[in-house]
């Protein structure tokens, strides 16, 4: 039943302690943020995304402080910020994978194309054939890869002959540059692959189901750099047809593959703005320290 | 001044003392293995050196001329004669013949006392069923008497008593070396259901018994357990009924067999009205047990399956019930088997429970359905071991010796199929 991820609970653990970094000379961690206050422009026209005063708490812990925000359609947008800042779990509420936990209330609305994500007549299934997810860790299915891959398909009922099937795996594939390395071993197990290319599979897997929305939590945490280039890579191909939602501690890979950045701290949304913006003149001083390596 | 140890020396100085403790510990862990095998080797050699003479039998052989005359018998198909007849007559002649010094009466009856209980049925289904045979000579293989096997067998063994005087023993000698009584592998011990008489009994009605009490528990209790299982740790919500459940499936865990027979008694001979000593009761009653074995196993195993493995098919869409059977059960597959193959093998040795709704009834015909009166392995043993005819004790040996077998494959078979099953993630 207690299905919270060690991720999840690794920020629950953080987040009770608070920011305990010691603190540089101007102290930018006794910046009072204001609740609901978010420096630059974090909102857009025609979003994919509307989300408007959105709280969430784990029993009486506060993991979002009333945050509103819009993520564009086609766009990436990167969420960065120290651990245990509230990142994770705002993604999770986009394709409500915070569900299982039975402790988690989300408050506010959040819409994908103007329809409530969180109204109780919605069907978690088919929130999330439309917004995919990647997790930190790959985690493919111990199945060999071709099932891994056709496994969303068949479970929506995407296919219905052998070969449409087929031309599912090979395009995901192909569109996770996966293709060349695993066509002559569709059978083989896929825990047997590298952990960039498990990764790999994880975003193939996710793609399968032609989602509109892809989250990503972290996707090269556990990868080396090559790996890391070649998602990276894979994410600025995508972001021609899908809108990218990415979790990232590094900030140059932020840097690299988004078009906006939204920076949290402790639950807040402090700035969201273009990329260059944010990394080349922050706004607010919080995000300056941050993104020049005095905390987090 | 005191001596600047280093602090390398300090490191070097504190190695010593916990390799030391390293290498204790070890040689208890080696000391418990020793013990276990010891004593497992202790069992399996006391009863092997008991009860292989178990799979032995003593027979004696004869060329019997089936002559109607001494049977008082016109035609064996006629049943009013049987009662009148004298089937054990031409065997009793035939013996005679190979002993001439047993000429009085007295003599020819201690003859007699060599033969099993029922030689003369045997003759008598032979005529009955060939009534052609009339008359012949025929050599028929005879069960000896217990006391004859005893002697054969255990003549130098001080724990038989030998029932046998000194003149039926040298008789006996003399029918060995003539070979007319020999000793041959006891198939009867796998081809027949109980007996009276030690000689004519078998485990087959056991054996038979046991697979179909099995086969109802396992239909009951390995479909319920992993549904509960599932339920409990997927779908239950978290509050104080599910506790109260789950403390209440731990304690039946706990609970002594014995208290399940009782049930069974109450609710499914009582109340329902079924049969006594059928295996469908004893298999109801061995499901109850088995039960909680099934579902403490099964959902440690289905904790065992990662989350990420869940979150992943969350994450492509899967609702609740395809994440769990699509990924949940086939992962936790391997340990719900085992601990299902565990509890059926603990069912498959159980006895006190069974007693209870009369399973230990005695049971001479091999049951032909989950409705007609069995007994089981374990129960056959318990009553073989306390009979009072010396040829039950091997008997029981024996009977332990197959069920050990049953429990060494079925152990097997699960190693097997976790080995199977297995997947790395």
């Amino acid at each position: 039943m207690n299905t919270m991820s060690p991720s999840i609970s690794a920020e629950a653990d953080t987040r009770s302690k608070g920011a305990a970094v010691p603190v540089p000379e101007d102290k930018p961690e006794d910046t009072v943020i204001e609740e609901g206050k978010t420096v630059g422009k974090p909102f857009t026209a025609d979003p994919k995304f509307k989300l408007r005063n959105v709280d969430v708490s784990y029993g009486a812990d506060r993991a979002i402080k009333n945050i509103s925000l819009d993520i564009g359609r086609n766009e990436v947008i990167a969420f960065i910020g120290p651990s245990g800042c509230g990142k994770s779990t705002f993604l999770r509420c986009l394709n409500r994978m915070n569900d299982s936990i039975d402790i988690c209330r989300v408050k506010g609305s959040l819409e994908l194309d103007d329809q409530n994500i969180y109204d109780s007549k919605r069907d978690v299934v088919e929130l999330r054939a439309r917004v995919g997810m990647v997790f930190q860790k790959p985690n493919p299915f111990p199945k060999s890869i071709y099932d891994n891959v056709a496994y969303g398909p068949r479970i929506h009922g995407l296919a219905n002959r052998k070969s449409e099937l087929d031309d599912i795996v090979e395009n995901s594939l192909r569109k996770a540059g996966l293709w060349n390395e695993a066509k002559d071993r569709l059978d083989a197990m896929a825990t047997g692959m590298s952990g960039g290319q498990q990764q790999r599979l994880c975003i193939a897997r996710a793609i399968a189901v032609s989602p509109e929305v892809i989250l990503m939590d972290e996707p090269c945490s556990a990868l080396d750099p090559i790996a890391t280039a070649r998602v990276e890579e894979l994410i600025a191909e995508m972001s021609e047809s899908y809108t990218i939602v990415i979790v990232t501690h590094s900030m140059q890979q932020a840097a690299r593959v988004s078009n906006r950045t939204a920076y949290f701290h402790m639950g807040h949304l402090v700035e969201v703005n273009k990329t260059d913006t944010v990394f080349t003149s922050p706004q607010h001083p919080l995000t300056e320290s941050y993104i020049t390596g005095r905390f987090g | 001044m005191t001596d600047q140890r280093s602090q390398a020396e300090i490191v070097r100085h504190s190695l010593k003392r916990r390799y030391r403790t390293e290498r204790r510990f070890r040689l208890y862990g080696i000391l418990a293995i020793f013990i276990a095998l010891a004593s497992l080797f202790i069992l399996f050699a006391d009863i092997i050196s008991k009860g292989h003479t178990g799979f032995v039998k003593t027979t004696i052989t004869l060329n019997v001329t089936l002559d109607s005359g001494m049977m008082y018998l016109d035609d064996p198909t006629d049943k009013d004669q049987w009662s009148n007849a004298d089937f054990k007559a031409p065997i009793i002649a035939a013996l005679q013949a190979q002993v001439p010094q047993a000429a009085s009466a007295g003599e020819k009856r201690e003859l007699g006392r060599f033969l099993g209980t029922f030689a003369d049925s045997e003759i008598r289904n032979l005529l009955t069923k060939n009534p052609e045979l009339l008359d012949t000579t025929q050599t028929i293989e005879f069960p000896t008497h217990d006391r004859v096997s005893v002697y054969v067998k255990h003549a130098d063994n001080p724990r038989y008593s030998i029932k046998l005087s000194e003149q039926q023993q040298r008789w006996v000698d003399e029918l060995l070396q003539k070979g007319i009584i020999d000793t041959s592998f006891n198939d009867v011990l796998f081809s027949r259901g109980d007996s009276r008489e030690p000689a004519n009994a078998g485990v087959l009605g056991a054996i038979v018994g046991s697979l179909l009490t099995m086969l109802v528990t396992l239909a009951i209790s390995f479909p319920v357990g992993i549904s509960a299982a599932v339920y409990l740790e997927e779908f239950a919500p978290q509050n104080k009924l599910t506790d109260f459940i789950e403390v209440n499936i731990n304690n039946l865990a706990a609970v002594p067999s014995i208290i399940f027979g009782l049930l069974g008694l109450a609710v499914f001979i009582n109340l329902f009205g079924m049969p006594r000593s059928v295996p469908v009761v004893g298999g109801l009653v061995l499901a109850l047990m088995t039960l909680p074995t099934i579902i403490i196993s099964s959902r440690a195993a289905i904790k065992s399956v990662p989350p990420s493995i869940r979150e992943a098919a969350e994450g492509v869409g899967a609702s609740k019930m395809q994440v769990v059977l699509h990924h949940v059960v086939p992962l936790a597959m391997p340990g719900m088997l085992t601990g299902s193959i565990i509890g059926m093998a603990q069912a498959l040795g159980e006895t006190a429970p069974l007693l209870l709704i009369g399973m230990v009834a005695f049971i001479v015909d091999v049951p032909d359905g989950l409705f007609s009166s069995a007994t089981v392995l374990p129960v056959q043993i318990y009553l073989w071991a306390s009979s009072s005819e010396q040829g039950f004790v091997e008997l029981a040996s024996a009977a332990i010796m197959v069920l050990l077998t049953f429990m060494i494959i079925m152990n097997a078979l699960a190693i097997w199929l976790r080995k199977r099953l297995e997947r790395r993630w």
